[in-house]
Parts: structure tokens; C-alpha cells; sequence
């Protein structure tokens, strides 16, 4: 009872960050890359928060189509999260992987969980406990930005960092 | 000459049944045709079912309206506007007057009655008439509780069907399929149920957990389906009769893509592990797992062959998602798509004939069916978004969904049922209250 409560909980967590996704950088724009050091000001949120991972790091990133390969710029985003994860031991995080509207349900859900791997796999080589971070996959079904334009897929096609 | 059969579906009874007195020897047979392309659907008269009582008339006429509404939709028949009726059918009459309906060119005539029984259920019965013979092609009696007329009229349909096409119908059977709403970015979906008409839709849960990807058992009493009910996506049993839903398999991880074996023993599933999903098969008795693939792709949407000997599923092993084959217990996996694009969602044709399958190509996407060793491709529709074919139990028809593109602003972007006949022709509509996707069929409700 207890556990499923807390199951429950934890799945309503995921979902309000995932639905309170506010505007995302385009992919291949600038990162909202944070002022550099911790602490940051009012809008970062409290040390480490999912607000305070934004804006210290960007929570986010993104795949080419029916990929799951680690870009350098994603590769940057995700040295930034390790850092950050490593101010905050006590943090545990989930990685929600994301795809576009052009796959069929299913491997969509199995692409996104490959994604969600591939994010937790840069962070477990950058030093971060692999029991710190869990993966679930949306597939298709929270796009970030609504929209059947390229511009959208691009920001779709996710990895999203979500403090637990 | 008196068969008896018992037709179980639910928790209703219909109990059947009396052949009306067919005569044996057919001449000109009327008879349609429906593996050839461009059907010329024939015209066919079904005045109410004339009944004495209010009540009776009134599911006569209800009756009646059903049954021309199967066989119209299906493409094959033409019914023809009661206003043109000559003779008024009354529950007296012996023989229909033929000349009458020759006039307005009626070929086939369907003739009925409703009785209420002494115990309070409807007696039931039709007869198919060929105008031009001047004969009775087919004839059944039904009783059953008064509530229950819409079934009967399926059946009356599928008999029909079958008595014209020489080919089992399809009328008396269900969809499942997620109902859709809110806005894009986040749907709620719930597992919904209807007659294959879009009659007695139900939701069969809460909206609260993002559910995807049902599929009837065997018996179509049982849902098997992906929820995210529990935080982590798994596959899950939904039992119509009560209601109950429970998680199938201890599998750490994400479940997903179950689909029932023909014996219904089993389910065959996806699971994701280290960003690669493999095939299980899943006994439902003793709850143990069977790896069925060891690849490190994503494996998914399997589907048995009908005899249960055969899986298709889809993979990325070779670098793109394409359509394979194995052995039901895992062995010598075969690809078979080998046209420009990616291919997936396999599904078995009941028949055992074709796969039916989702194709992405070019920036379209297409229903298509090829033949199970990759031959005869053949592409059924394309748009936007279509996905996710399923059979008609007869392997004529098939529904699969249609998603329409969205503008930034959320506009567009529904999500409808549409069915499609194997010819490529007869593409509709299947009417839902909300939007909807992921449709599965269910076998013959009998």
C-alpha cells in the first residue's frame, strides 16, 4: 500500500515536470546554459531543484531522427548534469527518453528507452552512480512542442533529465 | 435439418436456433464475388421486421435498421430506401411477392418477424430471399432477452454475409481501442470498448494512467494492454467481465507490445533492457518467462501466426526497422520487408494468408499487407499518419487509425478510427465519440 502510494506519487512528479516543460531552446541554438556557478539567482529555483538542474546545466537533449547517438553538443549538456549531480549527492534523478511523431507506437517506446540508456550511460562514464539514475520512455505520447513541423521533432526527439 | 448451437458472449446468452426450411436445390445462385477489385454492391430490400405488439415492432424495426446498416458498410450491398417498398410485409405473409420487389430491382429481400415469448424474451427469425428464383436462400429463428436485439441483428447480418459472399462475416464482433482526449502534449487515453458499429462504447478505465497498445484474448473476454498506471510501463490484464486489472510478469523494466497467443495461454511481449528491447513469451499459468530473442536492436510488435507455429515482429537488427518471421519458440528469424522505407506492426491475417503492416516511406506513412515469406506487397492507403492495422476475423476488412497533422498553436492532430476493405477499396469512417487509435478486432463474438 505504502509502496504503491509511493509509486503513484512518484509518476505524478514525473508527469508535472515532463507537462511543466516550459520554452526550450531550439536544438542547435544556444543551450539555456546557466550563470556558471551554483546558487544561481531567483528563477534557478532551490539548490538542486529541477529548475536549479535547467538553469545550472539545461535539462535536456536532443537526438537526431531514429537515433540514439550522443551529439558534442549533447555531450557538453551532459558533463554540465554530471557536475551538477555531482554538487548534489543526495539527488536522484530519472532520464525520460522522447521521440518525434514518425515511428510506429511501439518502437517508439523502445527508441525512447534506447535514448534514455544512452543518456544514463554518458552519466554513469562521467562518474555518476548508476543507482542514482532510472530511465522510463514516453515514446511518442508528450511531445515537448506541439506541432508536425521539423522544428518540433527536432525538440521532440528528447533525453530529459527530471529530478526525483 | 434442426441444428442447434450455442452462441456465448459476455454474459449474455442468445440461444439459437432453427434452420427455416431452405430449399435444397439452388439454381442461379446470387452470389458476390469480393476477392475481385471494383464490387458493384447489390441491392437489397429489408423492410422492419413486422412484429404485433409495440414493443415488438419497434425492435423490428430496430432490428431491421441494424442489419442494413452492417451490410451496407460493408461495401457488398445496397440497401434499397424503404420508401420504394411496394408490399407492406406483415408478419402473415408466407411468401414475399416476388414481382413487387422485382420492380424496384431488389435481388435480395430480407423478410422477419419479433415475437415476445411467454417468458419475456424475443423470438427472433429471418429469411434471405433471391427475388429472381423466387427462393429462400437462408433462414434462422433466435431467442433471446429483449435487451439483446442488437446482437441478434449482427448475427442476422453475418448470415447473410455469408450466405451472398460464401465467406464468414464479421458483424457480431467488438473493438478495443484507446480513446483520446485533451490536448496534444497531454492526451489522457483510456482503453474504451464498442460494438464494431460504434454501438455501446464504453470506457473500460480512469484516464488517470496513460494506457496504449490493446489487444483481445482469444476468447474476448480478456484485455491485454501497456499502462503506465504503476510509474513504470508494463504490460497488464484487463478482465471485461470484472473489471479487474492486474500487471503480467516480474520483469524489471519496461514491458510493453503484448499480444495474446491463439490458444490465449500466453502472451508475447517486448521487454526493454540497457536501451535494447527483446521478445518474451510469457505463460499465463505459471507466470513463467521464455526469452524468445537475444538481439541487441529493439525487437517489437510481435504477432503469432494463427496456427500459433510463427512470430512476426519488427526489428532495427539489420539498421533499419523492418518485418521478420521466426519460430514461435524463437528460432530462425527471417527477414521479410524488403521495399524502400521501414516497415512495422506486423499483424497476422486470421486467415493466415498476408501480414498486414505499417510502412514509413518517403514521409508518408502506409497500411499494406504482403504475404508471410515477404511476397505480393501491397499497399492499402496512405496519409499523414496511419498505423496500426487489425483484422477483421474473416481477413476482409481491416481498421487501423489515422492521425491528421498539427499547427504550433495544438490545432489538428486527431486521432480517428477508419476501416478499409483487403481490395484497397470501401475506405470509412468507424464513428467513435472521441478521437481514438490503437483499434484491435475481436474474433467472432459465437
Amino acid at each position: 500500500m505504502k509502496r504503491s502510494m509511493a509509486l503513484l506519487l512518484g509518476f505524478l512528479l514525473v508527469l508535472g515536470a515532463c507537462s511543466s516543460a516550459p520554452e526550450t531552446a531550439p536544438p542547435g541554438g544556444p543551450q539555456s546554459l546557466g550563470p556558471g556557478g551554483p546558487g544561481g539567482g531567483a528563477q534557478s529555483g532551490a539548490p538542486g531543484s529541477q529548475q536549479d538542474l535547467e538553469a545550472s546545466a539545461g535539462d535536456r537533449v536532443f537526438f537526431a531522427f531514429d537515433r540514439s547517438d550522443i551529439s558534442s553538443e549533447a555531450q557538453q549538456t551532459l558533463t554540465r548534469q554530471a557536475d551538477w549531480l555531482r554538487r548534489y549527492p543526495n539527488v536522484t534523478v530519472t532520464i525520460e527518453g522522447h521521440c518525434d511523431e514518425r515511428g510506429t507506437r511501439e518502437y517508439n517506446l523502445a527508441l525512447g528507452e534506447r535514448r534514455a540508456q544512452a543518456v544514463k550511460n554518458v552519466l554513469v562514464a562521467l562518474g555518476i552512480p548508476a543507482s542514482r539514475i532510472s530511465t522510463i520512455s514516453y515514446g511518442k505520447e508528450r511531445p515537448a512542442v506541439v506541432g508536425s513541423t521539423e522544428e518540433a521533432y527536432a525538440q521532440n526527439r528528447r533525453g530529459v533529465t527530471t529530478v526525483n | 435439418m434442426n441444428r442447434s448451437c450455442r452462441i456465448v458472449a459476455g454474459a449474455v446468452a442468445v440461444a439459437l436456433v432453427i434452420l427455416l426450411n431452405t430449399s435444397g436445390s439452388l439454381r442461379a445462385e446470387l452470389r458476390i464475388d469480393i476477392t475481385s477489385g471494383k464490387i458493384e454492391p447489390m441491392p437489397i430490400a429489408l423492410p422492419p421486421f413486422p412484429g404485433g405488439a409495440a414493443n415488438e415492432s419497434q425492435a423490428g424495426r430496430d432490428i431491421a435498421g441494424v442489419v442494413s446498416a452492417d451490410l451496407e458498410r460493408s461495401g457488398l450491398f445496397r440497401p434499397l430506401d424503404p420508401r420504394s417498398f411496394i408490399q407492406n410485409i406483415s408478419a402473415t405473409d408466407a411468401q414475399p411477392r416476388f414481382p413487387d420487389w422485382r420492380q424496384i430491382n431488389a435481388q435480395a429481400l430480407v423478410t422477419g418477424s419479433v415475437k415476445t415469448q411467454g417468458d419475456g424474451r424475443l423470438r427472433v427469425e429471418f429469411r434471405l430471399w433471391d427475388v429472381f428464383a423466387e427462393q429462400q436462400l437462408t433462414g434462422f429463428g433466435y431467442t433471446t432477452t429483449q435487451q439483446n436485439w442488437r446482437r441478434i441483428a449482427h448475427i442476422i447480418a453475418d448470415e447473410i454475409y455469408k450466405r451472398i459472399t460464401g465467406e464468414e462475416g464479421y458483424f457480431d464482433t467488438r473493438i478495443v481501442y484507446v480513446s483520446e482526449a485533451g490536448p496534444l502534449d497531454k492526451r489522457i487515453k483510456r482503453l474504451a470498448i464498442m460494438d464494431q458499429d460504434g454501438a455501446n462504447n464504453r470506457l473500460l478505465t480512469d484516464g488517470r494512467a496513460l494506457v496504449l497498445t490493446p489487444r483481445f484474448s482469444p476468447t474476448a473476454q480478456e484485455i491485454t494492454y501497456l499502462s503506465y498506471g504503476s510509474g513504470t510501463p508494463r504490460v497488464y490484464l484487463f478482465n471485461i467481465d470484472t473489471g479487474q486489472q492486474e500487471a503480467v510478469g516480474d520483469f524489471p523494466g519496461m514491458t510493453f507490445a503484448p499480444r495474446f497467443s491463439p490458444d490465449g495461454n500466453r502472451v508475447v511481449l517486448s521487454r526493454a533492457q540497457n536501451g535494447v528491447s527483446n521478445l518474451f513469451a510469457l505463460d499465463l499459468r505459471t507466470r513463467r518467462a521464455t526469452r524468445l530473442t537475444n538481439s541487441q536492436a529493439i525487437d517489437t510488435s510481435p504477432c503469432f501466426s494463427p496456427d500459433g507455429s510463427k512470430i512476426a515482429f519488427n526489428s532495427d537488427r539489420g539498421g533499419s526497422q523492418q518485418l521478420y518471421v521466426m519460430s514461435a519458440d524463437g528460432g530462425d528469424a527471417r527477414r521479410i520487408s524488403f521495399g524502400s522505407g521501414k516497415y512495422g506492426t506486423p499483424v497476422w491475417s486470421p486467415r493466415g494468408d498476408l501480414i498486414a503492416f505499417t510502412k514509413i516511406d518517403g514521409g508518408s506513412f502506409y497500411i499494406g499487407v504482403m504475404r508471410p515469406d515477404g511476397s505480393g506487397e501491397r499497399l492499402l492507403t496512405h496519409d499523414f499518419l496511419v498505423e496500426g492495422p487489425t483484422w477483421a476475423p474473416n481477413g476482409r476488412v481491416l481498421m487501423y487509425y489515422r492521425q491528421s497533422p498539427s499547427d504550433s498553436r495544438g490545432h489538428g492532430g486527431s486521432t480517428r478510427l477508419y476501416s478499409i476493405d483487403l481490395t484497397g477499396s470501401n475506405q470509412r469512417e468507424v464513428i467513435t465519440p472521441q478521437d481514438a487509435s490503437d483499434p484491435a478486432w475481436s474474433p467472432l463474438l459465437r
